[in-house]
């Protein structure tokens, strides 16, 4: 057991800061619409990580990912946080295409990856319903096999960023049999097809993320199914777990805290600064603290999923405390920002910098203990799972 | 001791509760927010009509005399309709300001234009260095032949835009820390020199960025002694706070009760999700931080009411815990909506932005903490 950085190691390092200091454009960083990073810029930095062979450092090596150890993988992860780079948008590389390259055929794999690591094509979710959310399963979006094809009917509902996708990977019910994991499948529907609608939610944040999406007699080729029938369930479990690590955003409000630290520095408070302000500076720490020790439960998990075990329900820990620090981040950057936090960024920028993007990441950041499995979700799977209660 | 209303009070809340039950949906709101104008002033016409705008006015003024109390009672009940007309900042902040230092002329034209429904005024008190501190003051106003020359901006003045007159904290002698050498000038929005841009706020109100560049205006203007406007800004300051915090206890009796209600009518898992007690633990805690408010904000009222001693320090108090628990309460209200909570088809999204507002307005948890901590 030992934390040290290897020379190997440290020679990445330098690799990775080279390359960010080449490709990552003041554009690319500052390209945010709201408290989102614009789509088109996120798709542009995928690209670019894309011919760097980067794109995927969780995909195994055979489909297009890097082979790289859990020390190369953190170091990456911390390094593009600390410069600013855009997140990678989840849905295709860290979502569907887990599901694709474990349990779909060999014909599916090569018509979806290339593309999905190359960022040709926009993914989304659709797995919650309107009457299915906590509790998935008993989802009712129903799919009828009618020849070589299937006929959808139904709703999903927050189906983020429906609105560029072109395709959505749809759990779907096949049979009404048994209990209602049993009948569920796991379908990818491209947008175009007829009888799809998408409609937009407008949101606590005013911007457009949300969306419903209908389906009105939706024909979808049978090759277009994951796997067997009625195992799509197993198949979104295998994603949802993969989901919840990828959601703690260590990396991230590690940065958030630098940033944060440097303009309470510079907010002037009386003849000081705000870093000066004890109540401020515990705060702080106490946030800092929460995260050196998730910081070092996540590189536990990863390293004992690295050793081969699957992912299990201890990510849900991660998912539960990584979003409660990200919130609680995103709340002392509200306050920060003082009272031009509340100016909505709607307009020509006024005030400072923090202020400016703080109260739309603190208000999409509520929904970050909501989705992926919400937080209260997670305890019952921690004590069910974990705890054997 | 007593904690009932009387008569007029209760007759009050009534009126109040029964107009936002009637006229002022979330639906009806959510237009209103999206005009130009940012508030309606068909509805303001009706606040003159039915009284509301001359509450806190004394009877010499035109008014009724209302007190802390009736304040209380009305911004209780606004909050819980999350009213974005500019009662707190033209009536609540800027009648008081008026009353308490308006000269015999400001108050005959001002006072009797904000009863009316004539005339709307607005605090420009807040500067971008100033962070909450009322007293760090850098807006200028030297004396001229005509009476001041004014230089200098105010940021994030409530409703400043729909607002006919600007009651600016201005400095006329001493450094941008000093208490002393504070003054307030009376200045009509439109005066040359005078800039208003409008921004709007998370809340759905209206705030605006204004900048004085060499406006000139008559000695008249002056409110109350030159360069002692510290102790005015701070009693009315701690009159907004109080109305504030009334309006956010309003909206987090609104925040628990609708919770309750969605989580009887919401079914996961065959069942409503109210039978968990995960949940209904923390209803309960919200719960109790609204009764926990409600007294802290009763101590603080009538304390300032009968003028004790210790009222500013109520006050503080109350700014504090209205800080700490109204985010509680907004928070957990939109987290035990689930994907509901982050629309803004439902209104608990858009308390928990107005009660962020609040929390900043006048000063945020710590910055009262601290005070406290010092008094
Ligand atoms: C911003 C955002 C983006 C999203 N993006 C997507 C997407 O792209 N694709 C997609 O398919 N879905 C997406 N979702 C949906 C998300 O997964 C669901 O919102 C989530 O599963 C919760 O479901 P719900 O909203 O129906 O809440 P509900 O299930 O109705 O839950 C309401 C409340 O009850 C609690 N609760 C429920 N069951 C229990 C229990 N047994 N014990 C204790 N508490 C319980 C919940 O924790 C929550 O607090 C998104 C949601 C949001 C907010």
């Amino acid at each position: 057991m030992d934390i040290q950085f290897t020379p190997e190691d440290l020679a990445f390092q330098k690799d990775v800061r080279a390359f960010l200091a080449d490709n990552l454009t003041d554009e690319i960083r500052g390209g945010y619409v709201g408290g989102h990073v614009d789509p088109g810029v996120m798709i542009r930095w995928q690209k670019i990580l894309n011919k760097q062979g980067w794109a995927a450092p969780n995909w195994p090596e055979s489909y297009g990912g890097t082979g790289w150890s859990i020390t190369q993988k953190y170091i990456f992860e911390n390094e593009c946080a600390e410069a600013g780079a855009p997140a990678v948008v989840p849905f295709g590389l860290k979502m569907v295409a887990p599901v694709i390259y474990s349990f779909g055929s060999d014909e599916q794999k090569q018509r979806f990856l290339p593309d999905i690591l190359d960022s040709n094509v926009w993914w989304c979710q659709g797995y919650s319903e309107p009457g299915a959310g906590s509790d998935l399963a008993s989802l009712q979006t129903k799919a009828v096999l009618d020849g070589d094809h299937y006929v959808v009917n139904g709703q999903k509902i927050w189906t983020t960023y429906a609105q560029h996708a072109d395709w959505i990977f749809c759990l779907v019910r096949t049979s009404s049999e048994g209990k209602h994991q049993q009948g569920i499948s796991f379908l990818l529907i491209d947008m175009k097809t007829p009888g799809v609608e998408v409609r937009k939610i407008d949101s606590i944040d005013n911007q457009h993320t949300l969306n419903e999406v209908f389906f009105d007699n939706v024909k979808v080729p049978v090759e277009n199914l994951i796997g067997e029938e009625n195992k799509g369930w197993t198949y979104a479990k295998v994603l949802l777990t993969h989901e919840r690590t990828a959601i703690a955003g260590v990396a991230s409000s590690k940065k958030a805290l630098h940033k944060l630290k440097e303009f309470a520095a510079n907010e002037r408070v009386g003849s000081g600064s705000l870093a000066d302000d004890p109540l401020f500076n515990a705060k702080l720490a106490k946030i800092e603290i929460d995260l050196m020790a998730l910081e070092y439960t996540e590189l536990r998990a990863i390293a004992s999923v690295s050793a081969g075990a699957a992912p299990g329900p201890e990510s849900s820990i991660l998912k539960i405390r990584g979003t409660e620090i990200q919130q609680q981040v995103s709340e002392l950057a509200v306050e920060a920002g003082g009272h031009y936090s509340h100016v909505m960024n709607d307009g020509e920028a006024v005030g400072n910098d923090v202020a400016w993007t703080s109260s739309a990441k603190y208000l999409y950041g509520r929904a970050a203990t909501i989705y992926g499995g919400s937080n209260e979700v997670q305890k019952n799977i921690i004590a069910k799972m974990v705890l054997g209660l | 001791m007593n904690f009932t209303l009387s008569e007029e009070q209760t007759l009050l809340k009534d009126s109040v509760a029964k107009y936002i039950q009637n006229e002022y949906s979330y639906e009806t709101r959510q237009k209103i927010i999206k005009t130009d104008a940012g508030y309606s002033a068909e509805n303001w016409s009706t606040f003159a009509e039915l009284g509301w705008l001359c509450v806190p006015f004394s009877e010499d003024e035109g008014g009724i005399g209302g007190g802390p109390i009736e304040t209380m009672i009305m911004m209780e009940e606004l909050g819980k309709g999350l009213v974005v007309e500019p009662y707190l900042s033209s009536v609540i902040i800027g009648g008081a300001l008026l009353s308490k230092a308006g000269t015999a002329e400001q108050k005959a034209e001002w006072i009797s234009g904000i009863i009316e429904g004539t005339k709307k005024v607005s605090f420009a008190y807040n500067e971008s260095q100033a962070r909450f501190d009322l007293h760090n003051v850098e807006t200028s106003a030297v004396k001229s032949a005509e009476g001041y020359v004014v230089n200098g901006s105010k940021s994030v003045v409530l409703h400043g835009a729909s607002a006919d007159g600007l009651i600016v904290s201005v400095r006329t002698s001493g450094d941008s820390l000093d208490a002393d050498g504070i003054s307030l000038l009376l200045i009509p929005v439109n005066a040359d020199g005078v800039s208003v841009k409008t921004t709007r706020t998370l809340d759905g109100h209206r705030a605006a960025e204004v900048s004085f560049t060499n406006v000139t205006v008559a000695a008249e203007a002056l409110m109350g002694t030159e360069g002692k406007a510290a102790s005015v800004i701070d009693a009315v300051a701690d009159e907004a706070m109080l109305a504030l915090c009334a309006e956010a206890v309003g909206a987090m009796e609104k925040l628990y009760k609708d919770t309750v209600a969605y989580t009887k009518e919401r079914k996961q898992f065959g069942v409503a999700i109210s039978i968990f007690q995960a949940l209904q633990h923390r209803m309960v805690d919200m719960f109790t931080a609204h009764e926990q408010c409600k007294s802290l904000l009763l101590r603080a009222v009538l304390s300032y009411d009968a003028g004790d001693v210790d009222a500013a320090k109520n006050i503080a108090a109350l700014k504090y815990q209205i800080g700490v628990s109204g985010q509680q309460v907004a928070h957990e209200a939109v987290q035990i909506h689930g994907g509901m909570g982050m629309t803004d088809e439902m209104s608990v999204g858009m308390y928990l932005k107005r009660i962020n507002v609040i929390n900043t307005l006048f000063g945020n948890a710590d910055y009262h903490l601290q005070r406290f901590i010092a008094m």
